[in-house]
């Protein structure tokens, strides 16, 4: 997709973590870091990640690019900011996490099928359109990103709290019809164009 | 002397009138202790009691004064009288905060009380108030040994306290090491950049300094005396000798870096391209004095890539290499990793660390290192490998990421963290004589003050050569009165430290010159006016005083005689504990001033059930221990009779002995922790103390009696929980084993 894909890392160089720092939201924070696991043992989901937040950083730090971008790791992060209120170098590290996935997701590079990956990308197209989330169409394209038959299995198995959203007026199951998109979409369109352009031309990806 | 007049006063105040009957130990020091006055006074210690006593010595010739009253660390300044002998009765803290305040308890603690009456007549009619000694020292200049930071500092503030100081420095230059660094890491706020040393500042002092004459070139040849009167001969280069008096000495020899030729798998001495600490400043100050950056020693290229392995040759568990962290490594990789960024961040430089220490500040440094771009990666390093163009592969283990196998190729500089080796001169706990494992002499470092101490030529060592120092109570108290060590050669530090280092040895030598001139002892039982005496006729060369002497302040004369240098003597009474024929003793503290309060406890009948037991408290920790826990009034048994001891090495083994056949049920010993953390404040007392014990048994066994009978133990002063424990414990035991034989003999 781009140049920076086949840029050339040496291990335990600091070129990827110059790439960190250029490119990634809060990336210049991570030099910061001094291992010392508080993250990693913070952070509810720790166990569940392959290369908890310590381990990313010292990885980045040690050249290993590919393992990184391609890491399933930081799209785990749930933003409960348990980690940032403990770092002792006072690292954002939520923002640097969800930073390094947009970078991944930017370059191609981030696994496909992640399921955070998906929902947010469904989720971005869902709002980007109209300015404003359509609630039944995004819960509907989540539950069916996997097919047919998965997905009425799974409305079917939330099915009781759809139905008490319903109830509650917390679901409008005619926004298809009825949803109001924001008042200029052509402005907020043309805004995030031109804000994808800035941030292009900043990160040096290709237009 | 006078004829011994005794004034035996009890005090009623705090709460001893409603606990004790001092009608009757008023009358026990009578009757028994032979007082010729005794009072009682309701409040003792203020101003009309201390009065009341004042005139007794005054006006009725009172020359020995026994205190019943609170415990002897109490009320010192009330209770000082100088022209007499005074024995403090320890009422309050060790009888009445130490017994509970019950009806029934009372008969027990009025039995206790009045022993510890009979006891302090008996000590008072033993002991005289110590007239000091003659042979005093009054040179008051200070030789600092070493004209590094330390040695520099250390003459810069005798000198400014307005002593004489005489420097000398081995090599044609002040500066030590100092002078061979680019820059030092920073001691002030913000703690984030290398800064200039500093030494020519230093230097330039120094020469200007009235006080202080540098004798270049030249080494300390021989030294002997005592504080206050040290004779040095300082020889130059040259072969040119001059003989100088000095008061006291402070030896600031430094250190010598770990030799990195004993790293080959580190690449030392196989590449240029591979450098010690030292080696990394060597290069920064010829790059400096030329203007230019540094580069790669073997080719002149432009320098890429610096890799800093930490710990090199340190911290070793093998034993092969220094076991020990040399503290400042840390940060001076980070501050020579900053020569680089600070001149080109696009040099890569990374810090290879296992743990990493930054003492002091240095947490901040660290913060501004990697804010510089410096990369720290924790890892172990197995290998450096060289590479076809002159540039290195240095191989380790990953330890956040676990890769065993991890490996940084190009790297254009290894710089090695090695350690500080202290130049602390011979180890004179190997004999000169000795031979290592393959029948090889040993071979002996350079003597750095040339003693002629009969115990060797350099202080004592305690850890791994550095120099023996206390590092809680008295870091740089060496074993040799008067000679105060300073700097790395007492432990590994960075310049920071040992500024502070010199300036607190300046200040000991100081007190030292000054107590030194009064006759007085030092640390720990400063000023002390006693000093020990030998009785020449009954002493049998077996020289045990001499070997034992914590402090080498025994020589031996011409007829094989101890020589008792009194300047160097700490007044620790180990000397007095070794003599087997007790010839030994000071004014105030004696074989018989301590032997005749043992014996004047009343020992009750063997079907009494009153069993007694004596304890023999290190004054320094277990006695204040005993105090407060009186204090926090814990209870502990009544049976016990203590008595303070200057130091459990002060115990010779006839008071045991004497305590057991005179029907003593058990005998405790309280002392300091020995061994390498010692705590002991006169170092090997309560060393040489267990030692006696260990051997005490065959005495016991000729006497019938069970080994549980003697028990030594280790306290600290922090114990006031664990003592009454410990007493408790013991009288239990001595109920379990039942009451000695040896009663109404
Ligand atoms: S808590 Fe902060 S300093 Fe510690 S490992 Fe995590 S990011 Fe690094
Ligand atoms: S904010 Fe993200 S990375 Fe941090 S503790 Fe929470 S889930 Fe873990
Ligand atoms: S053993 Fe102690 S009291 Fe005796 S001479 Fe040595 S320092 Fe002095």
């Amino acid at each position: 997709m781009s140049d920076l894909n086949t840029t050339m890392v040496n291990e335990y160089r600091s070129n990827f973590l110059k790439e960190v720092e250029a490119n990634v939201e809060e990336g210049r924070w991570v030099k910061m870091c001094m291992q010392c696991g508080v993250c990693s043992g913070s952070c509810p989901l720790g166990p569940a990640w392959e290369h908890p937040p310590q381990e990313i950083f010292m990885m980045i730090r040690a050249g290993k690019r590919d393992e990184v971008l391609k890491s399933e790791s930081m799209w785990m992060c749930t933003s409960c900011y348990n980690c940032i209120v403990r770092c002792p170098r006072e690292l954002p590290i939520t923002h640097i996490m969800h930073g390094l996935a947009n970078y991944a997701h930017r370059l191609g590079l981030a696994p496909k099928m992640n399921p955070t990956r998906r929902f947010a990308k469904i989720f971005w197209d869902n709002i980007v359109k109209s300015g404003r989330v359509n609630e039944i169409e995004l819960s509907l394209r989540l539950y069916f990103m996997d097919g047919f038959k998965n997905g009425v299995e799974k409305a079917w198995s939330m099915k009781d709290i759809g139905l008490g959203m319903l109830k509650a007026r917390r679901l409008n199951p005619l926004g298809f019809v009825t949803h109001k998109g924001c008042k200029d979409t052509k402005g907020i369109h043309r805004m995030l164009k031109k804000a994808r352009e800035i941030e292009d031309r900043r990160k040096g990806f290709a237009a | 002397m006078a004829d011994m007049k005794i004034g035996a006063y009890v005090c009623q105040g705090c709460g001893l009138g409603e606990r004790l009957d001092t009608k009757a130990l008023a009358q026990v020091a009578q009757k028994e202790g032979k007082a010729h006055i005794v009072r009682e006074h309701e409040f003792l210690c203020n101003a009309q009691g201390v009065a009341m006593i004042q005139k007794d010595i005054d006006e009725e010739g009172v020359n020995r004064v026994v205190i019943g009253a609170c415990s002897r660390r109490a009320k010192a300044e009330a209770f000082h009288f100088p022209t007499v002998a005074v024995s403090r009765v320890n009422l309050r803290e060790q009888v009445i905060w130490s017994q509970p305040a019950t009806d029934e308890a009372r008969e027990l603690t009025q039995e206790m009380a009045e022993d510890y009456m009979r006891m302090g007549c008996a000590e008072a009619k033993k002991v005289v108030a110590p007239t000091p000694n003659a042979a005093v020292g009054t040179n008051k200049r200070i030789l600092v040994v070493g004209g590094g930071v330390t040695g520099m500092t250390a003459a810069l503030e005798a000198a400014r306290a307005g002593y004489d100081v005489l420097l000398v420095e081995k090599t044609a230059a002040l500066g030590g090491v100092m002078a061979k660094l680019f820059k030092r890491v920073p001691f002030r706020e913000p703690y984030s950049d290398p800064q200039p040393t500093g030494v020519e500042d230093l230097v330039a002092a120094v020469t200007n300094e009235p006080r202080i004459t540098v004798f270049l070139h030249a080494t300390t040849t021989r030294t002997s005396g005592a504080p206050g009167q040290f004779s040095v001969d300082i020889t130059t280069e040259s072969g040119q000798t001059q003989t100088e008096n000095v008061g006291a000495i402070v030896m600031a020899s430094g250190f010598t870096p770990y030799d990195a030729s004993r790293l080959p798998e580190l690449g030392y001495g196989k590449s240029p391209n591979v450098v010690d600490q030292s080696g990394l400043e060597a290069l920064a100050l010829a790059a400096a004095a030329k203007g230019e950056p540094m580069r790669r020693p073997s080719d002149g290229r432009e320098i890429k890539s610096v890799v800093f392995v930490q710990c090199a040759g340190q911290r070793d568990a093998s034993g092969t290499h220094l076991r020990y962290c040399s503290g400042h490594c840390c940060n001076t990789s980070m501050k020579q990793a900053m020569y680089f960024k600070d001149q080109n961040p696009d040099i890569d430089t990374v810090v290879l660390f296992t743990d990493l220490r930054t003492p002091g500040n240095g947490e901040d440094f660290y913060r501004s290192a990697q804010k510089k771009g410096v990369t720290f990666t924790k890892g172990k390093v197995s290998g450096v490998e060289a590479a076809g163009d002159g540039s290195a592969v240095v191989k380790f283990h990953d330890l956040i990421l676990d890769e065993p196998a991890a490996t940084m190729a190009g790297v254009d500089l290894v710089v090695l963290a090695t350690g500080q080796v202290p130049n602390s001169g011979v180890n004179i706990d190997i004999p000169a004589d000795a031979t290592d494992v393959d029948d090889k002499p040993v071979e002996h470092a350079v003597s750095v003050l040339n003693l002629t101490y009969r115990q060797g030529p350099d202080v004592p060592q305690l850890k791994y050569g550095f120099t023996d120092s206390h590092f809680i109570c008295f870091p740089y108290e060496t074993r040799r009165t008067g000679i105060y060590t300073a700097g790395p050669v007492r432990r590994p530090m960075d310049i920071a430290q040992a500024m502070d280092d010199a300036t607190g040895a300046a200040l000991k030598a100081i007190q030292e010159v000054e107590n030194a001139a009064l006759g007085r002892a030092a640390h720990p039982r400063s000023g002390d006016l006693s000093f020990p005496t030998f009785r020449r006729e009954g002493c049998t060369q077996c020289k045990r005083c001499t070997v034992e002497c914590p402090f080498g302040a025994i020589d031996e004369d011409e007829q094989r005689y101890p020589q008792f240098n009194e300047g160097r003597c700490r007044r620790c009474g180990t000397c007095m504990g070794a003599c087997p024929v007790r010839v030994i003793s000071f004014e105030n503290y004696s074989i018989d001033s301590v032997g005749s309060q043992i014996k004047a406890v009343d020992v009750p009948d063997e079907f009494s059930e009153k069993p007694r037991i004596l304890l023999l408290a290190c004054e320094n920790d277990a006695y204040p221990a005993l105090d407060m826990a009186g204090v926090n009034r814990r209870v502990s048994s009544a049976f016990v009779r203590t008595i303070p001891v200057r130091c459990l090495g002060s115990v010779n083994t006839i008071w045991i002995t004497d305590a057991l056949n005179s029907g003593y049920d058990g005998v405790m010993l309280m002392g300091c922790k020995h061994g390498d953390e010692y705590q002991c404040h006169f170092v090997k007392g309560s060393e040489l103390a267990a030692y006696r014990m260990s051997k005490i048994d065959d005495t016991l066994k000729n006497l019938n009696l069970e080994a549980d009978r003697v028990r030594n133990l280790e306290v600290a002063i922090t114990d006031m929980e664990r003592v009454p424990q410990l007493i408790n414990d013991y009288a239990a035991k001595i109920q379990e084993i039942g009451m000695s034989p040896f009663k109404g003999f």
